[in-house]
């Protein structure tokens, strides 16, 4: 009954979304554009490149991701529908997951393809380009999921988009450090398996943790 | 009126505002005091360190506001916590009052580590565990007070802090067991639980003393701001119009 519930939310955001474009296509473009800004800051050296690749995309990574998160529940909210989702009795520990698993699906999955593309142009080895994939594929889940808890705690709110960053970005640090230190791992010829193994660990603790929390971060913002 | 107290007597906000009128010179009395005497052992008593010279004596601020801002943080989480559970206004309003106080310690460890690090260190600022994580605790201060200062309904923002709060919370034990978990170049804990400290006997009364300082400082300062915070919030009741008709004012 639940996961009937899940996959028919998660279907519905997807059909909304599908009908709106350039919702889906808005992050990967910003994250193509800002890392490419870098190399026009920091000079077009390969060596320079190549050492701060990894960060650069990860801190676009997580830019992009939160530029996206704050209107996950504004449509609802606005019309009503969020209300009456609450008002149903149906789980919102569901709703909170399937809308971050759709945000995901629409925001990190493209930035985990268009990563090695990124990797390329900073001249990163090929082993270093896999990492960062891999990182990428780990990491923008728990971001979206805690990105889903900043917007429910400040939906509706004026100052919306600069205060969910302020909330979010510090709780999204740990996943940055991890993502952008596997890589370098990989230049320095250690394993990255630490690294990989805590960012698989922080990502099942945002899985179990963040849709609980945004559920009740929700019935605080709306009821 | 009842003279007996029980568990939630100071949940009233009159009573509250009572207790901590009477209290607050007596912190400050403490704070000042031991403050003194502390500074005086800290900088006159206590010997020169072999290593660091007189530098070290940096220490007698810097620890006890590195480990205020860590207290307070778990404190003020806690209250919030309380307040959201059991819907208790004046806990959300002492979680509200403990997040600048808390903000501040911080940044004076941050800037106290700072003046520390650089004649010993050679650098104002490294990234590793430790400095990272206070760091981040002071964002996460900031983050909390940015979003219940943003949000007009009090009861929403007060619940919404306190989840805030508790997410963050987190990231305390980070703080705490940096020096262990990574390769820091801060250095590890000298006073633990279960051994004996590997400092001279006359530093570490000092801090000690530095420590009572700063907490009869911050109980004191948290509740001059929680009165505030309770005469704003309870306006219209009838015992804060009382007390602005009486002749004697209000007592800070």
């Amino acid at each position: 009954m639940k996961f009937n519930g899940f996959l028919a939310l998660a279907a519905r955001d997807l059909r909304l979304a599908w009908r709106r474009p350039v919702d889906i296509w808005l992050p990967v473009v910003f994250f193509g554009v800002a890392a490419s800004l870098f190399p026009f800051g920091v000079g077009p050296e390969p060596q320079t490149l190549r050492q701060i690749g990894a960060g650069v995309v990860w801190v676009c990574a997580l830019l992009s991701t939160m530029l996206a998160i704050a209107t996950l529940y504004a449509s609802d909210y606005s019309d009503g529908s969020l209300e009456q989702m609450l008002l149903s009795g149906h789980s919102m520990v569901v709703l909170a997951a399937a809308k971050a698993l759709v945000h995901w699906m629409l925001t990190g999955l493209p930035l985990v393809l268009a990563g090695p593309l990124l990797g390329l142009l900073f001249d990163m080895s090929s082993n270093g380009i896999a990492t960062l994939t891999y990182t990428l594929l780990l990491g923008t889940p728990v971001l979206s999921l805690m990105g889903s808890v900043g917007a429910a705690l400040t939906l509706g709110l004026r100052s919306g988009g600069a205060l969910l960053l302020l909330i979010v970005l510090p709780l999204c640090i740990p996943v940055l450090i991890f993502g952008a230190g596997a890589v370098s791992a990989i230049d320095v010829a250690i394993s990255p398996a630490g690294h990989l193994s805590i960012l698989g660990a922080l990502l099942l603790l945002a899985l179990v943790g963040a849709p609980p929390a945004a559920a009740a971060a929700l019935r605080i913002s709306v009821a | 009126m009842s003279r007996h107290f029980h568990f939630f007597t100071f949940a009233s906000p009159p009573r509250f505002y009572a207790l901590s009128g009477f209290l607050i010179p007596w912190l400050y009395f403490v704070a000042v005091l031991t403050g003194l005497i502390g500074l005086y052992f800290g900088f006159f008593v206590a010997p020169t360190d072999a290593t660091q010279g007189d530098a070290y004596r940096i220490i007698f601020i810097h620890v006890p506001t590195a480990w205020m801002s860590m207290v307070l943080y778990l404190v003020m989480a806690g209250w919030a916590a309380v307040g959201w559970a059991f819907n208790a206004r004046l806990a959300s309003m002492v979680a509200r009052a403990l997040a600048p106080t808390g903000a501040l310690f911080t940044v004076l460890a941050l800037w106290t580590g700072a003046l520390w690090g650089k004649p010993t260190w050679g650098a104002w600022w490294v990234w590793d565990a430790r400095l990272t994580s206070e760091l981040i605790l002071l964002f996460l201060y900031l983050g909390y007070i940015a979003l219940v200062e943003s949000i007009d309904d009090t009861r929403r923002a007060d619940h919404a802090g306190a989840l805030l709060a508790l997410v963050g919370a987190v990231n305390v034990p980070v703080i705490y067991f940096s020096v262990r978990w990574w390769n820091t170049l801060h250095q590890g804990a000298s006073i633990s639980m279960t051994a004996a400290p590997k400092m001279a006997s006359t530093m570490l009364t000092s801090m000690l003393l530095m420590t009572v300082a700063c907490w009869a400082y911050a109980f004191a300062i948290v509740f001059v701001r929680t009165r505030a915070i309770v005469l704003e919030r309870e306006r219209d009741a009838d015992w804060v119009l009382a007390l602005g008709r009486s002749r004697s004012g209000v007592n800070v």
